[in-house]
């Protein structure tokens, strides 16, 4: 094992962290915000996939022109279903679960229809001109994509820091995610709030999408997979804690390149095993010093 | 006699502020005593530190002369510390009846039953019968608990309380929220539950009528610390009391 | 609730109803698929009340049930793949007694983080038994599954297998319903409705919720083991999240209320999939729509809808008034 192996996997545990960051830091912020656990946030980043495969491989729009299209889309997608579905259910008795239940309704929707419009086969998506190459350190290769995608991680973390730290609407949502009840008396109209957070999020979640298409093939049912990994790296973080989900996501992402280095068929057990004892020793997760962000 | 409840130089501060300050007094048993002073006094935060739902950061709470600071809400309740609470703390989707019957089978150990209906325990039914016949629910106990009137579910809360068979019951503003006809009914209640189950009963309340028509002994706080402690009539002719708290027109 | 003796006996009534109909079906008809789907409603009614014994009774949405139904089918498909037929009932037992210390362990770990975590752990954790069944193909036969798993003896008789699970289900359904209204079944609901006030009886919430954690892992498990024999085979498909969500799909189909609702919706849900299922591959679009009008217009679900509508037309006969 030398150090170009190490670098290289490194790079590869940066993308999946970077890819992982986008849909997990939507996931915490809904929670955080809203209280809502948006189980279908994960079939958001596959819609992602397919309107990135629209737009750039159909239609033949340049591909970061199709990033920012998706993005806008699949956020509409995400504040119509906030709007006409979820509101509905909100402070009703065992909402928690109704909203899993209606979510979990998503899923099945979303897949279908998906399978619907583009059929069941793989389809795939070319990287973007400029971004097929690689660097050779040593003898191993770390493609420019890769980085790409990692500057454009770098680039969202930036934003959504100054969003939330710097303007009004990033700061009503943190007050939003500490009491949504005070803010409502403040003059601030919360429902918009949390269309708005949740259309931010799933735009997140549907450009990580698009983003992994060249390097994952773009299948109906890709949404559980990593809603399944999101909830890791959030539940490690600490439910609803920003940059918790951003930690817990370089973390897994590295277990995940170096796991898949050393045992490639189990690679997935790694990061359970980090779940597992994060649940035994802190289960509030591991970042976790004040509730929010 | 030994009291049956003493709370020594107990404290409690979240992030400076001190919400229980260095608090001190004896409940004697079989005594009826009222806790009065203005919101946010610590009166409420004293009980959650007697009851286990609150961390003391100093001091010593002893329940019939053995330490229960520390303690689990779980354990305490098992040393005979009843508590009802301010706003009616209940199983709203359960019939009145169940709701008390819970608790007593709870008293004999019998929730692990896991194969027997509820309404083959007879002793404990008959137990939860006779306490909602004391509290005057009787002709509710079928309904479900959701749907009595505020101040039944009270009535309730305090009964299940109650249903535990405590020596000490404390009783968080028993008439808040109430009309003035059920704070009276309310009163005579209290005090006739007070004699009928042989308790030491401190109770939170705003009512003044109630305090000082059947308190033993009355005790103000004041910013988390005693400020007054004595009979009804001590505390009216108390001049620190009457400008802190009370006003002139007592 | 209503007159209680007289729930009692009308629940009484439509269980022996319910039970008679199923004890005629395959007397009534020699079909060999309708006493399969007959089995189906059978065995996913048990998995279905069990999984409601969960969320509906005790508050907690495990959405990773799957895991023990896919256990206890993997213990008998497995032991009698690589032991012979004759450990069909022995392996049943040995799931059994797995699935107990499983959902101990697992339920230590996930029950102390409660609401949305509890749900997506569960999911998590199953997921993980999926994967790993999934990709250890050369002992569980990954995504081929196992085939020809037939139990032993007199069970082979078709007809006499489907009276064995006919047994199993109820006699396990009755004894969840017993717990469902004993102490036990009432400190549930008490921990669901005010797990604080439930501390203030001396009652721990965690270790009740952990209780019936293992309760409705073990019926699911023994749900599982039966779906064994009724498909004489096994897949990865039932460790897979969709097997949970199923479960949790018929629960609220039925109504998670009352105590039989989930079987109910268990029946109702398959004969629409076998129906609708069978002619479309975009099933999942449509229960997924129906499902979600079920959750905004009618969240208690078809039992508890048809119970409303009935106290409404018949106020003397439903009313609450004692």
């Amino acid at each position: 094992m030398d150090a170009t192996f190490i670098f290289s996997q490194a790079v590869s545990g940066l993308t999946i962290a970077t890819l992982l960051f986008l849909v997990a830091s939507g996931l915490t912020l809904i929670f955080g915000v809203g209280k809502v656990f948006n189980f279908a946030h994960g079939s958001f980043y596959m819609i992602g996939a397919y309107f990135g495969y629209q737009f750039s491989a159909v239609w033949g729009t340049n591909f970061f022109l199709s990033l920012i299209l998706t993005g806008i889309c699949v956020g509409l997608v995400g504040m119509l279903m906030e709007f006409l579905f979820l509101r509905r259910i909100y402070g009703r008795a065992n909402e928690g679960g109704f909203q899993i239940l209606m979510t979990y309704c998503f899923i099945l929707i979303i897949d279908d229809l998906v399978k619907l419009i583009w059929g069941t086969e793989y389809k795939s998506l070319a990287r973007p001109p400029g971004f097929q190459g690689a660097f050779q350190i040593g003898d191993t290769f770390i493609p420019t994509y890769n980085l790409l995608i990692i500057g454009i991680g770098f680039a969202a973390v930036i934003l959504a820091w100054y969003i939330l730290a710097r303007t009004r609407p990033g700061r009503v949502a943190r007050a939003a995610s500490v009491d949504r009840e005070i803010v409502g008396v403040l003059g601030v109209n919360v429902p918009l709030t949390m269309t708005l957070v949740f259309g931010l999020a799933t735009a997140m979640g549907g450009m990580a999408g698009t983003l992994a298409a060249p390097l994952r093939t773009v299948t109906p049912g890709a949404g559980i997979e990593v809603i399944i990994d999101s909830l890791i790296v959030v539940v490690i973080g600490g439910m609803g804690n920003f940059w918790g989900a951003w930690l817990g996501a370089i973390l897994i992402g590295e277990v995940t390149a170096f796991g898949v280095a050393f045992a490639p068929k189990w690679a997935t057990l790694f990061s359970f095993m980090i779940l597992v004892i994060v649940l035994i020793f802190k289960p509030e997760g591991l970042f976790t010093r004040r509730k929010v962000m | 006699m030994t009291p049956i409840l003493q709370i020594q130089s107990l404290d409690k501060s979240f992030g400076g502020l001190h919400v229980t300050a260095n608090v001190s007094f004896d409940v004697m048993p079989g005594e009826i005593s009222a806790i009065i002073g203005p919101n946010g006094a610590g009166k409420t935060t004293l009980f959650n530190q007697i009851t286990g739902h609150l961390r003391s950061d100093s001091g010593r709470i002893l329940f019939n002369g053995q330490n229960i600071l520390g303690h689990s809400p779980q354990r305490i309740v098992a040393r005979g510390i009843g508590r009802a609470f301010q706003i009616a703390s209940i199983f709203p989707d359960e019939t009145v009846l169940d709701n008390v019957r819970i608790a007593c089978l709870s008293k004999r150990g019998e929730t692990r039953k896991y194969l027997r209906a509820v309404d083959a325990f007879t002793e404990a039914t008959d137990d939860a019968r006779a306490i909602l016949e004391s509290l005057g629910l009787s002709d509710q106990a079928e309904r479900l608990a959701f749907e009595l009137a505020h101040g039944d579910q009270k009535m309730l809360d305090i009964g299940i309380a109650l249903a535990l068979r405590p020596n000490l019951l404390l009783l968080d503003e028993p008439t808040a929220g109430m009309s003035p006809e059920e704070r009276l009914h309310t009163k005579e209640l209290i005090l006739k539950l007070w004699k009928e189950f042989d308790l030491a009963l401190v109770f939170i309340e705003h009512d003044m009528d109630m305090v000082f028509g059947i308190a033993q002994t009355v005790r103000v706080l004041q910013q988390g610390a005693l400020l007054a402690e004595g009979t009804p009539e001590q505390i009216r002719a108390n001049k620190e009391v009457i400008t802190a708290y009370l006003g002139e027109e007592f | 609730m209503t007159n209680d003796t007289a729930r009692r006996i009308s629940a009484t009534s439509l269980w022996t109803i319910i039970i008679l109909i199923f004890a005629l079906v395959p007397i009534v008809t020699t079909s060999a698929y309708k006493i399969n789907v007959a089995s189906h409603i059978l065995v996913w009614g048990l998995f279905a009340v069990s999984f409601n014994m969960l969320w509906g009774i005790t508050g907690m949405l495990s959405f990773g049930q799957a895991l023990y139904y896919g256990l206890g089918a993997y213990s008998v498909g497995l032991m009698v793949d690589y032991l012979g037929s004759g450990w069909f009932l022995p392996a049943i037992a040995l799931g059994l007694v797995m699935v107990i210390i499983v959902s101990f362990l697992l339920g230590l770990l996930v029950i102390r983080v409660g609401g949305v975590y509890f749900t997506m752990l569960t999911l998590a954790f199953a997921q993980l038994a999926w994967q790993i069944t999934f990709k250890w193909y050369d002992f569980t036969g990954g995504d081929d599954g196992i085939q020809g798993i037939i139990p032993p003896g007199i069970l082979e008789n078709r007809i006499v297998y489907y009276y064995f699970v006919l047994v199993i289900v109820f006699v396990s359904i009755w004894i969840l319903k017993r717990m469902a209204y004993s102490p036990f079944g009432l400190i549930l609901r008490c921990v669901q409705q005010n797990p604080a006030r439930v501390r203030f009886l001396g009652r721990r919430v965690r270790r009740n919720q952990l209780r019936v954690y293992m309760v409705s892992s073990f019926f699911a498990a023994l749900a599982g083991s039966l779906m064994a024999g009724v498909d004489s085979s096994i897949h990865t498909d039932m460790l897979f999240w969709t097997t949970s969500g199923e479960a949790i799909l018929m629960s609220v189909l039925g109504g998670l209320n009352q105590f039989f609702g989930p079987f109910i919706g268990a029946a109702i849900f398959i004969l629409i999939e076998d129906n609708i299922g069978a002619r479309t591959e975009y099933w999942p679009l449509i229960i997924g729509s129906i499902m979600l009008v079920m959750v905004i217009l009618f969240p208690k679900g078809i039992v508890g809808e048809v119970l409303r509508l009935k106290a409404w037309f018949g106020k003397n006969g439903g009313g609450r008034q004692p």
